[in-house]
């Protein structure tokens, strides 16, 4: 399945190697990856391919919640197909 | 990739608008439970809902977790248990006593379907369910209770709404010490529907399969959010926006039903297309009548945008659900919404309104709490006057009251919880409609043409 991994909060240097580096410590394949400043937000978003990762996936969600905790981010890890349903018919 | 801007919006509707799905329902066939043996029968009722809704709780926490979308409620709709406890003719009371155990072992919230369809008279076991329904509700906590007393193909059976004035009067005593809780967890309606996903008035219809699955969605803080945006619009705009925001709350609903019916592998049902508010602020059905454009809640004008509001909901949501039913509408509990508490308290909104907007959205008279003093015929006579409006109209009405019992209007009752805080409100208590209860019978079914 693939997960679209959010990241908002405020800009710092190397959040983009921190979420990726968990990514490659649970074997998730980026596939893609996007990122802008809205509202004064930064935002990152980023798809993954999780169909071969070594860990559950409640397990690599929670790596990500964490980190988001410890920067002072707001990191989710959503299936893509609620935004799938939600914004395409 | 999907827009990160359409990412972000739906990141947003759940992080703070209050976007959710508000419960997954399993129904469940007991019709196969019956037996003369009132014990067996409970065993059997009890092993059935634990085979089927075992993994219920657990599969709704783990959709919820992979999709991001918190799913408030996990409950169970059971077959009308009057139908199922006439085949012994024992205490229906054991019934109950059995679901709530049932309740305890899978996890759920609620399950629904201590109920009896008695719309046109009693069968063997109806009356005898309904009288023990004070008991049932305060010896569990977790089961709720429904009574059908009038459909438009029907008409209105006054017996049982007369009989039911009395057990609303009843379950409030009852439970006096605990707010009056049981009636909160009793609905009386007319053209009940059989796949109700919503608490209190959720049974599982005889028409239905051996189980199924059903969604109900929510979101009234995400309508606000969208509206608030459109400060000038016209209401052709804003019913525009109205259908946009429901489509995409309602597509949250199919995938989120099609995915449990998938794991659970039971086939899926409907969506109920509703806004449900929670008393959470920005999370009421009340505040999104006042954006577009009402100083309060109960002001003349009030009707008109909530048939709007309603309609428009539903227009936006069947396309985005292979199924829609349920009672699929606006609901405006009193005690469970934000604004419609506030507006209550400062008088603004009477009963008298609050029937009228019955008249035009789903469901009816809900979570009202009326005084104390409030006679058994006069709530049988708020029963029929409910009941009226949805015969005629061809529509689902209900009534849920809670007297509470040794308080006046202007005082609260507090249940907590999504139940929320129910002021108590006025209510007609100097002229008795006693006679015109004790008559009884039945009210004929309506005319279906001459329609003006």
């Amino acid at each position: 399945m693939r997960t679209i991994v959010s990241v908002i909060g405020k800009d710092s240097v190397g959040i983009i190697s921190k979420v990726s580096s968990i990514c490659n410590d649970c074997n998730a394949n980026i596939v893609d990856i996007t990122q802008s400043v809205l509202q004064d937000m930064f935002v990152m978003v980023m798809l993954t391919e999780i169909k071969d990762i070594n860990c559950s996936f409640a397990e690599f969600s929670d790596k990500m919640v964490d980190l988001g905790k410890k920067e002072n981010l707001d990191i989710r890890v959503m299936h893509e197909d609620i935004f799938n349903s939600m914004h395409r018919i | 990739m999907i827009n990160i801007n359409d990412i972000m919006e739906t990141i947003n509707m759940i992080s703070e608008e209050n976007l959710d799905i508000r419960t997954v329902t399993m129904g469940i066939s007991l019709l196969d439970c019956a037996d003369s043996d009132a014990k067996k029968a409970c065993d059997k009722i009890y092993d059935k809902i634990c085979r089927k809704a075992g993994k219920l709780v657990e599969t709704g926490e783990a959709i919820a977790s992979e999709y991001g979308i918190p799913i408030i409620n996990k409950r169970i709709s059971v077959t009308p248990i009057s139908m199922v406890a006439a085949a012994s003719g024992a205490d229906p009371v054991l019934y109950a006593k059995a679901l709530q155990r049932a309740a305890d072992s899978t996890g759920v919230n609620f399950i629904g379907g201590y109920s009896a369809l008695v719309h046109k008279g009693f069968s063997a076991g109806d009356e005898a369910l309904i009288r023990s329904i004070p008991e049932a509700l305060s010896v569990t906590n977790n089961i709720c209770s429904s009574v059908n007393i009038g459909s438009t193909k029907a008409g209105i059976n006054m017996d049982a709404v007369k009989l039911m004035g009395q057990i609303v009067r009843e379950t409030a005593e009852i439970t006096a010490d605990r707010d009056c809780i049981g009636c909160a967890k009793l609905v009386v309606f007319c053209n009940a529907v059989e796949d109700n996903p919503f608490m209190a008035g959720a049974f599982h219809g005889v028409g239905e399969p051996d189980s199924v699955i059903h969604v109900g969605v929510s979101g009234p803080g995400v309508v606000q959010a969208a509206l608030k945006k459109c400060p000038n619009g016209d209401l052709g705009e804003l019913a525009e926006i109205i259908k946009r925001t429901a489509f995409k709350i309602t597509r949250m609903g199919q995938l989120v039903g099609s995915e449990a019916s998938k794991r659970l592998d039971v086939p899926f049902g409907i969506v109920d297309l509703s806004l449900a508010p929670t008393p959470a602020v920005g999370d009421s059905v009340a505040h999104i009548l006042e954006e577009m454009g009402l100083e309060t809640c109960g002001t003349h004008g009030t009707t008109a945008a909530l048939a709007m509001l309603n309609d428009a909901v539903k227009k936006g949501g069947v396309m985005a659900s292979s199924y829609v039913g349920g009672l699929s509408g606006a609901f405006i509990p009193v005690s469970e919404d934000a604004g419609m508490i506030a507006a209550a308290k400062s008088g603004d909104l009477e009963l008298s309104k609050l029937e009228a907007m019955t008249a035009v959205c789903s469901v009816g008279l809900d979570m009202i709490a009326i005084p104390g003093e409030t006679s058994a015929e006069v709530i049988s006579a708020i029963i029929a006057d409910e009941a009226a409006i949805g015969m005629v109209n061809s529509k689902t009405t209900a009534v849920r009251v809670i007297p509470a019992i040794g308080k006046k209007a202007g005082e609260t009752l507090e249940f907590g919880g999504l139940l929320g805080s129910g002021p108590i409100m006025k209510v007609n208590l100097t002229k008795s409609p006693k006679k015109f209860i004790d008559r009884a019978g039945r009210i004929p079914a309506p005319l279906q043409s001459l329609k003006n």
